[in-house]
């Protein structure tokens, strides 16, 4: 085989591996999913957070600006500390509210900001301090058996 | 019970000492890495013999892994109405997993598996021999080419592999079941991300590629100058280099995805 065309194969190969490696990252995953900029720090206490994971999404109105970094036990107030990274282009008011919610009614849950209406915005480092759990569904559902039973018993009593 | 335990020590001390010969040659082959790369179109060479001409099993191998992830991804998850992950399913076992491993397990027997019978049959017919006389360092000339051909080829491989088999989970899902094509892609894009997945994924198939690359060149030059111990060094290639893939991936992946 001559020099020129094994050149060639070569570039032909290598080409095809920089592109198919270019198809998972632009096609396949997303680069722009992770590109948080300049990011800081900001955590909240919740008395329950579910299943929320580490590295899980942080959105405000639908669209993300951050991500879970690290979920410790506050053994002080016996309550769970979610740090989470937020992308600097993002400035959040000192009342915004951080609830658990659930993508779906199946699907993984993330943290969502409820902006408030306060002039002043939060710190890197800054604590959360208006938040809402998890909602766990067993509560949900004994919540409503009870008040179903509540309903029913005073009838015979009549 | 004294013989017992003496071969026990000298499987040991063998073992060991095998261990030490690998490190000092992967030394060796990276001293001498210089030297063989002012002359680039050897190590060319290599990259087309290991890299070109396993293009075909490589793409080949990575649709129908694909087509068959379609398959029985699509099969599982209808079962909970979530036919519409399909595409997260596939890209993610694809490009963490099955791509590094599999494309590596392929190019252990395409390619490493030849490197070795190269090499093994230059010792037996005293090329390497001839070439040191000559003040020709064989490392130089034979090993470092083949070695970083490996080493080079075998990520971009694996991109292929994971790329191809992307397409074929699509061609399954989207084309002939009918998932919806928007959310086969965005739920993909949703859930994989480029640095923890498809950057880890290349981390481990060049780890792969320097695992089997290093296997490859280091049986054949070790090998017994004899017919039967070409043949037994080209099975010993294609069998480390599996068990060596498969154990590094244990422990990469034990590494970078913790699930936390």
């Amino acid at each position: 085989m001559s020099r020129t065309t094994l050149d060639l194969w070569v570039g032909v190969f290598v080409a095809m591996g920089i592109a198919a490696l270019l198809f998972l990252a632009l096609k396949v995953g997303s680069i722009s999913g992770s590109d948080i900029q300049s990011p800081y720090t900001l955590s909240a206490r919740f008395d329950n957070i579910g299943g929320l994971k580490a590295r899980a999404p942080v959105k405000s109105a639908g669209v993300l600006v951050g991500r879970v970094s690290e979920i410790r036990y506050d053994n002080e107030h016996f309550q769970a500390e979610v740090v989470f990274t937020v992308d600097g282009r993002y400035k959040f008011p000192t009342d915004t509210f951080a609830n658990i919610l659930t993508s779906g009614l199946l699907g993984e849950q993330y943290l969502g900001l409820d902006p408030g209406g306060e002039e002043k915005t939060l710190a890197p480092g800054d604590v959360i301090k208006k938040t809402q759990s998890a909602v766990v569904l067993e509560k949900l559902i004994s919540q409503f058996m009870f008040n179903k039973a509540a309903e029913g018993e005073p009838a015979p009593a009549k | 019970m004294g013989g017992v335990l003496r071969k026990l020590g000298s499987m040991a001390i063998d073992g060991v000492w095998q261990l030490g010969f690998i490190a000092r040659f992967f030394w060796l082959i990276l001293r001498y890495s210089g030297q063989s790369f002012t002359r680039l179109h050897l190590t060319l060479r290599e990259l087309y013999f290991s890299g070109v001409m396993s293009l075909l099993i490589i793409l080949v191998s990575g649709l129908f892994v694909g087509l068959v992830l379609g398959l029985q991804g699509y099969e599982t998850l209808q079962r909970y109405g979530a036919s519409d992950s399909l595409g997260t399913l596939v890209a993610l076992s694809l490009v963490r997993e099955l791509g590094p491993v599999v494309a590596g397990l392929l190019f252990a027997s395409r390619a490493g598996s030849a490197v070795t019978a190269e090499i093994g049959l230059m010792k037996v017919t005293e090329q390497l021999k001839a070439m040191d006389m000559m003040a020709v360092s064989p490392i130089a000339r034979v090993v470092a080419p083949r070695f970083w051909g490996g080493v080079i080829s075998m990520p971009l491989l694996a991109a292929l592999f994971s790329a191809m088999g992307v397409f074929g989970g699509w061609l399954i899902g989207v084309v002939f079941i009918g998932v919806d094509n928007g959310a086969f892609w965005s739920q993909m894009q949703a859930a994989v991300d480029f640095r923890y997945d498809v950057l880890n994924g290349v981390i481990k198939s060049a780890v792969f590629g320097v695992a089997v690359a290093l296997i490859a060149v280091f049986e054949g030059y070790d090998c017994v100058p004899t017919a039967e111990g070409v043949s037994r060094a080209i099975t010993r290639t294609v069998v480390s280099s599996a068990l060596a893939i498969l154990a590094i991936d244990f422990v990469m992946t034990s590494f970078m995805f913790r699930g936390l």
